[in-house]
This record gives C-alpha cells, structure tokens and sequence, in this order.
C-alpha cells in the first residue's frame, strides 16, 4: 500500500515535471559538475556550458549553429587599417542581472569590458588572485596576455583595443567563454566586503538566463533573465541534472527526468533514434583525430617513409570499427565544416602494395615502431588502443611491427611532447573558436614546435608557417582563406601525421524541445530552446 | 570502562599520523599532476609548467610540502580544492550528509535482512532454504556493483517505471536543506510529496550499496551462530528445558553477535568503496563521486584530505565496534 502510494505521489511529481503547471521547465542531463562558475580561471566544457553559455555574455557572440561572430554586446566595431586598433561600440542599456545577493545600480559600460580583461592579464589588478593561486590558462594560452597592448575608454560605450601585432583571430577570440564579460561594480562591491569568493560561487552576468542555485555535483537550476538584452528565452526555468554516466543519462532521458542530453554512449545511439518520442540531432564535431610520427626522428624524417605508412592504414576501417560509421575519414588537419577546408586536396589512397614498395625504395626494411594509444576517450577518439590495434594489423601486412603503449593520461600528454619520443603518437583536437589558426597554428607551426609545444610531430616547415603568420596578420577573409587553403597543400604533401578523423556529435532530445541549434564548436545553449505543454 | 575507552582513543592517534602519510603520498606517486592534466591537448612550455607548479607550491620538496599539510591540518584548515578552489572541509560537509544517508540506509537493508537470513540458514543447515539463500549470498557478494546498478535501473525505473532513475528528489522540489539529510529536509520543507519522492528515490541506491555487505553478513552469521549452536552451554540450556526461541534468541545469538558485529564494522570501509560506483550511477551527489573526480583530476589538497576524513570516520565506526564489543562481552572490557 505504501508503495502504491508512494509510486501514486511519484506520479503526481513527474507529470507536473512533465507538464509543466505554472512555468515552463526544461531539464538538461548534464555531464559534470562544474569547477565554478566565474568562466574565466576554467577550461571544461561542462563548466562553461554551465556559466558563460547561459549566464554570460560576450563582445561578439558566434552566431548559433555556425562559428561567424555577430554582434553581442558590442553592437559595432571598426578595425584600423593596420589591424592594430578595435574599436568597440556598445549596446546601450544593457542590464546585469538582478539577483537576491546583487543588486546593480549601473548599466553595462566600458569600464566593465576593461575589467573583464586586466583582471585575467594584469597581475596587478586587485581582482587578479580573487581566489589565492587562481590562474587564467586560456586567457595566456590563446596569447591575450601579450596580443593585448592597451585597452582604453573612450567614453561609457566605447572601448578601444590595441594590439601588439595585427591578429586576425582576435575577433574570434573574443567571442569565447573566457572572454564573458563580468560586472566591476559587483567585483568591486565583493572585493570592499571581502568576499571575493562569492564571486565564482553567485556569478552576475548578462547572459539569457540568471543564476538561482548550484547543489553541489547535482544540481544547477536557474532561470530566465527578464532584462536580457536579446529576445528572452522562451522557457521560464532551466535545469542541470548532473548525470555523469551516459547509459543513466539515455535512461533519464527515455524516463522523462530530462528532456535533452549531451554524448550519448555509442552503443545507445541506435536505440535512442529509433525511440518514437524523441529526436536525434546530428552534427559534424569541430574536431579531428592524427596519428603524429616525430619527424625529427629517423626514418619518420623521410616523407616518403610517412607518406608510406599512411597509405599503409585503412581509416575507413577505423571509422566502421571505432565509430560505428559515424564520422567521416579525415584528409586535412581542419574538419570540413571549417571555413578554408580544402576540398581540392586528395587524400593518400589506402594501397598496401605501393606503401610496400615506397618502403622498398626508401630503402627502410624490418621497420619496428611504436604507436602510442591514449587513456582517455575523447570526443575525436572514442577508443584509441582498439584504433592502434587496427593500425598495427594494417602496417604488419606491410612488414612494419608496431608496438602499442599507453601512459597515464598526465604523463601521456607530457611524454607525447618531448623532442626524443619513441613512437608516433594518436591524438586529437576540437576547436575553442572556429578559426582555422586555432587548428593549424596550434598543432602543426614553428612555433608551437618546441619541447612542451602542442606540434606533437615537431614539425617545422618555414613556408607553412609562413602562410600562418601572414594568415593571422590579414583582416582579409578571401585573402585569409586562400592562405588557409594553401598551408593544406603543404601538410598533405610532406603528411606530418596520418589525418585519421572528423567525429560526429548527437544530441537526443525529447520531441517536445523545439529550437534547439546544435554549436559546431560543441558549446550547449539554450537561450532559443521552447517546450511544448 | 574509561580506561577501555582511553586504551583505545591512544591507538588512533599513530594510526592518524599514518593515514596523513599514506594519503598524502598515495596521490602524489600516481603518475601524471594536475598541472598537466590542466594544460591539456595543447601542452605547456617547461617553463610555464614549472611556473604553475610554483604557483601550487608543489615545486617545493616533498618533505616540506608534507610539514605545512601536517601543520594546517592542526590548525582545521584541509586546504582548497585546485579545480573548485573550494576549501576541501565545505564541500565535505555539504556532500557527506548525502553518503552517510545512503550508506545508513544501506546498513539497516543489510542488517534487517542479513541478519534474520543468516540466523534461520544456521537453523536449518543444509535445508533447501539454507542452500538457496546461501547460493544468493555468494552471486551477491560477487556482484559487480556497476553493472548490477545499471541492471536495476533499467528494469525497475526502464522498463517497469517504478522507481526514478537517479538523483535525491524529483526535480520539482526546491527547498533549503538545513541538516543535508534529504529524508529530514523533505520533512522540514512541508512540501507535500517531497518525503515520498526522497525516500524513493534512496530505493535503488540502497539495494545496490547494501547487496554485498548483506550477502558477507548473511554468510558470517551462518557461520557463527553454527559455531555457537555446537557449544556446550547451548547443549546445557537445552538439556535444562528452556524455550528453543530463548536458546538460540539470548545464548546463541548474542554470542554469535560478536564476530557479526565486527563483520558489520568491516563493511563501513567496504561502503564507503562501494559508495564510489554506486554515486557515479546513481548521479548521488556524495563524497565517493567526488573522490573519484579529483583522484582523475590529481586533485591532491582534496585526495589527501577527503581520504583523511574518510578514514577517521571508518576509524570512529571501529572504535564504536571495539565499545559494543566491551558492552556485549565483559570479558574484552576487563582483559
């Protein structure tokens, strides 16, 4: 009987859940807890889906479903001839969000975009160490610290960037989650209390919706932001369950406890699309996969003897076998969906028989090489060491022995760096800001060649990077793509890395979510989602 | 029996000195560090790497690092998470109600059941009772948890839509949780319906924390009450004519509660390791999931102290174990 009852008030409970009475709710499965929710010192996903997705916003936004910037709140800006100086014009009468610790008696002005900045960069900046030891690792890592030369203001609604260099992906850079721009007066209102901390535990932003409360690794609730400056969202109450298992995740979802959900498992994909009540969406992941040899190393020096090895490897086989078919080969170190892409490029074609003789002619024989499989499953490899073993079946059938070996994930990350490393290495990236400079200046240049660097080929070819640097420097997007388009043809040619894949992305929904837009750089947004009664 | 308690209370403070260590050394001979972990695909110059590490303090030597650990500690201060920059101390408290609700809940599943089924097998040895739920305690006590979890979930809340998946209470309900304890909290709130919903949303959890400890403590009072039944006095208290309910109820098995009881002590450590997997499926916002987040994390101010706090409470259920044992048998209270 009382179970009866029980099940009875359960019931009750999810169909209120499900109907949603008196407010609309919308119930996201998230994936993990978030670190805090000052976007900034962070570098997860989960984190700033959880604060600069939904309570923040930027200068410039990414236009939804696309990587383009649009206005966010800078309405305007103007770029100076030399591509040094940026020259913000914004919105007016934006409002920060009004909340039951934080009452702001300003709009949004300049002064709150310099702070925003200096407090990541200037070490002097009372703001700097609101938390003891905190850093801003994207902040430097993107290289802000010294792209930014000054920032000044003009007047309340006007701020001016100038940079040290021209830098084309500024703009892009400006629209990413560490770049959420925050409120001085409420930092400064915490600093005078000395309550620094509360500022990453009760955030104050501009964004779609506003914080309520964060129950630690369970849930996030909050809700529509009244006074938000764009169209305000069409559901009143926006919640994160955190479900960190993604087969509890599919269950939440087919229960109705949640109504969309992010990465869902392999294995789940077919049973979830095939479930009447709900949608799958589909996207091609901003990201790729590469096998990266050392080309510092004999006989991996040899472009012939790369060459030769990856026509040695059957990625289509990989993507059947790791990906259940559900991503695409990889020719380019950008994915597709990248503007720039170079479609024009032909990838090495799978042939064993001339990998052999290329070998043979190289004069490389009883060839013994290390693969090196990741810990970890990413978003671009869902299984590395099952992926390394189809590579070694591939290349003993052209006579080369390949040994798998995996470290832990630290180690893995650190070892894979150093100049003198054993072995080619599996690994991958997914884009932080659309821009190709991100993908290529990153992981295959000069500059990021070194010991530490993220060219794990060490790789370092002087026109390649030459076409980057002149790439970056140019405000000319034509100009920029046929650069882009270019720097591909060297890659391809001299093949630093076997290219492996492009993953895709699935998003399963209830049918009741409407305007859901999926982010190609994987972010999770729900400012334009509405849900039917 | 204050001299028992004393005797007692001075073993733990070596133990205590020894956990430090072992805690503190345990995270840090795991290869990889946060630093590296927090710099990610795209890797870190020597120099930036030793930087942060100096930032953390961790370029320090090892013994030194030790010494300030030891001295904070003395002073309550368990540090600040590296990834939260929470102090380690408040998200213990915030999330350990949440285990120690599960985990009660548990224990009583595996006491209520555990218990009665051990003591009727022991009395009928060899039966079709005895060997059923004997063979049932040996697949539970092998279950693997996360499976097992996963299995629950998708019949009972899939399939059948009994119970909620996962989680403390529907989502429905938003109310301030004074004491962290759920059930009380639901009863506080006055909300209709949140006491239903916490309780039966602590269902499936429980089932799956209490199926090993309740197959080990089925077996063990098996064992001991057959051990126990074969003694002389019990021989004599049959052979005086007393009631066979009086036999086995005050004779028997109260001296064939003393190794039980030990038994249910051991398992607050398996509990709290069985806590691990059962809070990561059951998406239960307890200390075990977040031990293992910061173990992936290296997150080595929460590891060291969250393993500390674990550890002196398994050390104060022990010590409370080693007190019933002096209140049941006086014979340990004296030697």
């Amino acid at each position: 009987m009382k179970l009866k009852t029980t099940l009875l008030a359960a019931s009750a409970v999810m169909a209120v859940l499900a109907g949603g009475v008196n407010a609309k709710t919308l119930v996201y499965c998230s994936e993990g807890s978030p670190d805090g929710f000052d976007p900034a010192p962070y570098a997860s996903g989960t984190t700033f889906d959880a604060s600069a997705r939904t309570i923040y916003s930027r200068l410039v936004e990414f236009a939804p479903g696309t990587t383009s910037i649009v206005p966010g709140l800078a309405e305007s800006w103007t770029i100076s001839d030399d591509g040094l100086v940026y020259t913000f014009k914004l919105r007016a009468g934006v409002k920060f969000q009004t909340t039951d610790y934080f009452t702001p008696t300003r709009d949004l002005n300049a002064d709150d975009i310099i702070f925003s900045f200096d407090r990541q960069g200037n070490a002097e900046n009372p703001f700097n160490q609101y938390v003891p030891g905190v850093s801003y690792e994207y902040f430097t890592s993107m290289g802000l610290d010294t792209m930014i030369a000054s920032m000044e203001k003009v007047d309340d609604l006007t701020v001016k960037f100038t940079l040290s260099a021209p830098n084309a992906p500024f703009l892009s850079d400006l629209g990413m989650d560490f770049a959420s721009i925050v409120s001085k007066e409420y930092a400064d209102k915490l600093l005078a209390e000395g309550k620094g901390a509360d500022f990453n535990n009760n955030p104050i932003g501009t964004g779609p919706f506003q914080f309520v409360a964060y129950q630690k690794d369970a849930v996030i609730r909050y809700k529509a932001n009244d006074t938000y400056f764009g169209t305000r969202p069409a559901i009143d109450d926006l919640v994160f369950a955190i479900s960190t298992d993604a087969a509890v995740r599919a269950q939440k979802l087919l229960a109705n406890e949640c109504q969309i959900m992010p990465y869902p498992a392999p294995a789940d994909i077919e049973a979830l699309k095939a479930n009447p009540d709900l949608t799958m969406m589909e996207q091609a992941g901003l990201n790729v996969a590469y096998l990266a040899y050392n080309t510092l190393q004999a006989p991996f020096d040899n472009v012939n003897v790369r060459k030769a090895l990856n026509m040695a490897i059957n990625k289509q086989a990989i993507i059947d076998a790791v990906f259940q078919g559900t991503g695409v080969v990889a020719k380019n170190p950008i994915p597709p969906t990248m503007w720039s892409y170079n479609d024009a490029i032909v990838d090495d074609p799978y042939d064993p028989e001339m990998a052999k003789q290329m070998l043979a002619d190289a004069g490389v024989t009883d060839l013994s090489m290390k693969i090196w499989a990741m810990p970890v499953q990413r978003p671009y490899m869902p299984n590395a060491r099952r992926t390394a073993e189809l590579m070694q079946a591939d290349l003993a059938a052209i006579g080369v022995t390949a040994e798998i070996v995996s470290y832990e994930w630290g180690e893995y990350l650190k070892n894979s760096t150093a100049l003198d490393r054993d072995g080619a290495v599996i690994l991958g990236w997914t884009g932080d800001n659309g821009d190709p400079d991100n993908f290529m200046n990153v992981l295959l240049s000069c500059q990021s060649a070194g010991e530490g660097g993220s060219n794990r080929a060490h790789w370092c070819n002087e026109e390649f990077s030459a076409l980057l640097t002149q790439a970056a420097q140019s405000t000319d997007q034509a100009e920029r793509t046929s650069l882009y388009e270019q720097a591909q043809v060297i890659f391809k040619d001299q093949a630093p890395w076997l290219t492996i894949d492009h993953s895709t992305v699935f998003m399963p929904m209830s049918n009741k979510v409407t305007g859901y837009v999926m982010s190609p750089l994987g972010s999770h947004e729900f400012a334009t989602v509405d849900i039917a009664e | 029996m204050i001299k028992f308690i004393l005797g007692r209370l001075t073993y733990l403070i070596p133990t205590f000195i020894g956990i430090t260590i072992v805690a503190f050394s345990f995270v840090r001979i795991l290869p990889g560090d946060p630093v590296l972990l927090m710099a990610g695909e795209r890797g870190m110059t020597p120099e930036h790497y030793q930087e942060m590490m100096a930032r953390l303090g961790f370029d320090r030597p090892i013994w030194e690092q030790y010494l300030e650990y030891l001295w904070r500690l003395l002073h309550g201060n368990f540090g600040d998470s590296i990834n939260t920059k929470q102090p380690v101390l408040s998200d213990f408290l915030a999330l350990f109600p949440a285990t120690l609700e599960l985990a009660f809940c548990a224990i009583i599943i595996a006491v209520a059941i555990g218990v009665p089924v051990g003591v009727l097998a022991a009395l009928k040895r060899g039966s079709w009772f005895d060997q059923t739920t004997m063979t049932v305690a040996l697949i539970g006590y092998s279950m693997p948890i996360f499976w097992w979890g996963l299995l629950l979930i998708i019949f009972f809340s899939g399939t059948l839509g009994w119970t909620p998946v996962s989680g403390r209470i529907s989502l429905m309900f938003y109310f301030p949780t004074p004491t962290g304890f759920m059930l009380i909290d639901s009863l506080l709130s006055g909300q209709k319906g949140a006491f239903a919903s916490a309780a039966e949303h602590l269902i499936l959890p429980s089932i799956v924390l209490a199926t090993i400890p309740l197959a080990v403590i089925a077996r063990q009072t098996r064992s001991a009450m057959l051990e126990v039944l074969g003694e002389d006095y019990v021989r004599t208290a049959k052979a005086k004519g007393l009631a066979p309910g009086r036999v086995v109820g005050v004779h028997a098995l109260r001296n064939a509660m003393i190794p039980v009881i030990t038994t249910i002590g051991l398992q607050i450590g398996v509990l709290m390791a069985g806590a691990i997997l059962t809070e990561t499926i059951f998406s239960w916002p307890g200390i075990g999931k977040w031990m293992v987040d910061s173990i992936s994390r290296r997150d080595y101010p929460v590891v060291q102290s969250g393993l500390l706090l674990i550890a002196g409470i398994v050390m104060v259920v022990n010590l409370i174990v080693d007190l019933l044992y002096g209140l049941i048998n006086p014979r340990i209270r004296h030697s």
